[in-house]
């Protein structure tokens, strides 16, 4: 197995992530090099997720690489029956990394082994997605000139939304604060409460959203997905209740950022996109970047 | 020797595992694949134990197991006994202690893990925390209590 893979944001530590974030910056300053002259990175999409293939394909032809892959599962020869490891070794004969996306949760963790290239993952089920992370990191710390003893109100789904715990992790070498805003059905599981315990982390957690951040560094907003509730009534009920409005930010720190993963819903108005706070598109655009970061990490490139 | 301990036949060679939980006894023959093992194995189950209330009892002839082996049987039933024997005489009583890291006997309890799709052999890390046995899916990193873990 290639030891340069990336399956996990726990598989970097604190200078790692900081020399990834220092990398981006550069990336930001000229998105154009040939670095990857010569190069092919496969992207195998096992399930559709264009946002984020674009991203990394972009990432890809900016630094001079070429590009091969499949965009759905029904592209691909897993459709006739092929096993994971059968793909991602026939992939390796032709491709210097791979970027794959998969349903099946553990699919990176398990192609990283089999494979003699590294792999990055671009999301496997709902367990990780470190791209998502570091580029989250890169987003904040941009905003706020650091990552250390911020304050982070995290909104929306708490409970199955995989961000928002990568999040929680990658922050704890930070010392940050939290405020975990959610509905009941959707708060915060136990795990990541204890996690934070253990590490010294302090949080609190509210069931309103109302102005409940204006002590807070960053907002981060989360989609509320009605599949997510049993009860059908109570989502019609609070889903405006997670509604962001321009006029909620009238309190707010003049540092306050706001963060969205993209795509949204309803959760911000888009009353808010005109207000010098809204960061999520800056953020989503800082992706590029990130990923520019990740592919020279894992191929050893210089810069 | 007590009459308790004569009631399935005494073992001249071999490996004896007691103690064992009448309802997790068959499991055990599962986790050493002893259903094709060529020895002679005699098996008791449902005898009155003061310990352990109803108990199963192994006794396999000639054969001797390593350590990685018996260590399985401590995810399941950690408070068996493993008695080796020679020449009717126990010549090792071995200690069980749960491995840092379980392959292929525990299946994953997430449906959409890799390892429930696709022939892929489980890995577990057994991490022990202060309020009790938890395994994690070394692949999509589940976490499972000691007591809810499925033996495939
Ligand atoms: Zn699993």
């Amino acid at each position: 197995m290639s030891n340069n893979s990336l399956v996990s944001i726990a598989d970097y530590s604190k200078e790692e992530i900081l020399s990834i974030l220092d990398s981006a910056a550069n990336f930001e300053v000229n998105p154009n090099r040939k670095t990857l002259d010569g190069k092919v990175i496969a992207t195998l999409f096992f399930e559709p997720s264009t946002r984020t293939r674009l991203s990394f394909e972009t990432a890809v032809v900016r630094l001079g690489g070429s590009i091969i892959g499949f965009s759905d599962a029904a592209t691909s020869s897993s459709s006739k029956g092929e096993t994971l490891n059968d793909t991602i070794h026939m992939v390796s004969c032709y491709a210097d990394a791979i970027v794959m996306r998969h349903p099946l949760e553990g699919a990176s963790r398990y192609a990283a082994e089999v494979s003699p290239v590294p792999i990055i993952n671009a999301g496997d089920g709902a367990n990780q997605h470190p791209s998502q992370t570091l580029l989250d990191l890169y987003s904040i710390q941009k905003t706020q000139g650091t990552l250390e003893n911020l304050t982070i109100c995290l909104v929306g789904d708490l409970k199955y939304g995989r961000t928002v715990h990568s999040l929680i992790m990658a922050m704890s070498h930070f010392h940050p604060t939290f405020k975990f805003i959610a509905h009941d059905e959707l708060k915060m599981p136990d795990e990541y409460k204890v996690f934070c315990m253990k590490n010294n982390i302090p949080f609190t957690e509210v069931t309103e959203l109302n102005d409940n951040f204006n002590d807070a560094d960053i907002l981060y907003m989360t989609r509320v997905q009605k599949e997510r509730f049993l009860d059908l009534i109570e989502y019609e009920r609070v889903k405006n209740v997670y509604t962001l409005k321009n006029e909620m930010l009238a309190n707010s720190k003049s540092n306050l950022r706001i963060l969205h993963p993209l795509p949204r819903v309803n959760e911000i108005d888009p009353d808010v996109d005109c207000n010098e706070k809204a960061y999520y598109f800056k953020q989503a655009q800082n992706g590029l970047y990130i990923r520019q970061a990740i592919l020279s990490k894992v191929l050893n490139l210089n810069l | 020797m007590s009459t308790k301990e004569l009631k399935v036949a005494a073992l001249r060679n071999g490996t004896v595992i007691d103690h064992i939980p009448a309802d997790k006894l068959y499991k055990v023959v599962s986790i050493l694949h002893l259903e094709i093992c060529e020895h002679q194995i005699t098996i008791g189950n449902n005898l009155d134990s003061a310990k352990v209330g109803k108990k199963g009892i192994i006794k396999i002839s000639d054969r001797a197991f390593e350590e990685y082996e018996t260590n399985k049987i401590a995810l399941i039933a950690p408070n068996a006994k493993i008695n080796i024997i020679r020449d009717f005489v126990v010549v090792e009583k071995r200690p069980l202690s749960l491995p840092d890291e379980i392959r292929e006997i525990v299946q994953c309890t997430n449906p959409v893990c890799i390892t429930n799709n696709q022939p892929v052999t489980t890995r577990f890390h057994v991490l022990k925390l202060e309020d009790g046995i938890v395994l994690k899916c070394h692949y999509c990193e589940r976490e499972v209590n000691r007591d809810k873990v499925k033996i495939k």
